[in-house]
């Protein structure tokens, strides 16, 4: 089971500011470990996000994202109490799913 | 060529190679303020906070052969208080009857109240490829506690006066097969390994930035790291002999720089490059 993501959900004025921490290896597949074999790529591929049920942002991902990456983005039309939902899938085809509220 | 026609080709050369200087000069505070640009974009999200989680979610869990959870483990300002118990590491123990620093603090509680063994409580210390740390992620969140705290190391037991004073001495030993001290290094102002800074330790505003911002997340390990971490790593660059983890001459540097930092507000975990 993936780590949680840390999610802070704010409303600035009309957009809400959302900002996510995943835990993740994001390997790229171009590494070689001691031995000299290759580290296989292990990356985040989709990330998805609702908030009350809408999708506000879906992004396909690849290597060029850093390891643990951090994910800010605004958008409008949300209210505080409003739920957020992030899901993210990697290549291995895990899942992770968090939900935070708009403050 | 008569004399005042050689004095100005002097002048002359004497304000190209200042320029040349103030040009170095300005080019090194260029790449400090990039640097200092790039770590403040990276702190509104610092990866340490994955390594807070874990560690919480640790510091709560009944683990080992005890079943215990952290929860009665004693920093030194009661048992289970971590709230300000960083600032104030490390400290005297009359448990143990030694000095201990965070780190092994958490090995104690781990072999005492959980009933963990020595080897396997020393089997994570470091975290690396395809292997986590749980003193990493617990001095995360027990560090995270003492955000906002002043550190206040104090030297009224005989122990740590005697821990200050080695570990001032290993500070200035000179050693090791290029001859070097952590003073080399840390001992005077403006000195960098490649493009990094290096805070001039024997001074209390370089001690206290220093450190009143370890443990760190190190992005390009992309591992949250610890003060032991740290000074086993500087130990590696002077190329002595392996600093062993939790040893007393690490607990003695340790009190030697918290000491140094004392009145600072504590703000790790930080976010290094």
């Amino acid at each position: 089971m993936p780590d949680p993501m840390k999610i802070r959900a704010n409303q600035l004025g009309d957009a809400t500011e959302v900002k996510v921490l995943m835990s993740h290896e994001m390997e790229t597949g171009q590494r070689k470990d001691s031995q000299g074999k290759v580290i296989p790529a292990w990356f985040i591929q989709h990330v998805d996000v609702t908030c009350a049920g809408k999708t506000v942002l879906s992004a396909q991902w690849g290597t060029a994202v850093s390891k643990n990456p951090f994910l800010s983005f605004k958008f409008k039309g949300g209210q505080k109490g409003d739920k957020i939902v992030i899901t993210w899938t990697d290549n291995r085809g895990e899942k992770r799913t968090d939900e935070a509220t708009i403050a | 060529m008569n004399r005042s026609t050689l004095a100005a080709v002097a002048v002359a050369g004497a304000a190209l190679f200042a320029m040349a200087t103030i040009g170095a000069h300005a080019q090194g505070k260029d790449t400090a303020a990039e640097i200092e640009k790039y770590r403040q974009a990276l702190a509104d999200g610092n990866p340490a906070e994955l390594w807070e989680a874990r560690g919480e979610a640790m510091w709560k869990e009944a683990q080992g052969p005890k079943k215990a959870s952290f929860e009665k483990c004693d920093l030194g300002v009661g048992p289970g208080v971590v709230k300000g118990a960083y600032a104030h590491l490390p400290r005297y123990f009359a448990d143990t009857g030694s000095v201990m620093d965070l780190e092994t603090r958490l090995i104690h509680c781990m072999t005492t109240l959980q009933g963990i063994s020595e080897a396997d409580a020393h089997k994570t210390l470091f975290g690396g490829p395809g292997q986590r740390s749980n003193i990493e992620a617990l001095a995360a969140y027990v560090t995270a506690q003492s955000r906002g705290t002043v550190i206040d190391v104090s030297l009224a037991d005989p122990q740590m006066k005697k821990m200050y004073a080695m570990g001032e001495k290993i500070f200035f030993y000179r050693g090791g097969s290029h001859d070097f001290a952590c003073a080399t290094c840390h001992g005077e102002d403006n000195k960098r390994i490649r493009l990094q800074d290096l805070p001039d330790l024997t001074k209390k505003a370089g001690a206290q930035k220093a450190y009143a911002t370890w443990p760190a997340y190190r992005v390009s390990q992309g591992e949250l790291r610890t003060m032991q971490w740290r000074l086993n790593d500087c130990f590696r660059q002077q190329r002595f002999p392996d600093l062993v983890f939790g040893s007393p001459a690490s607990i003695a540097l340790t009190t030697y720089l918290a000491y140094n930092a004392n009145g600072a507000v504590y703000d790790g975990p930080a976010l290094k490059r």
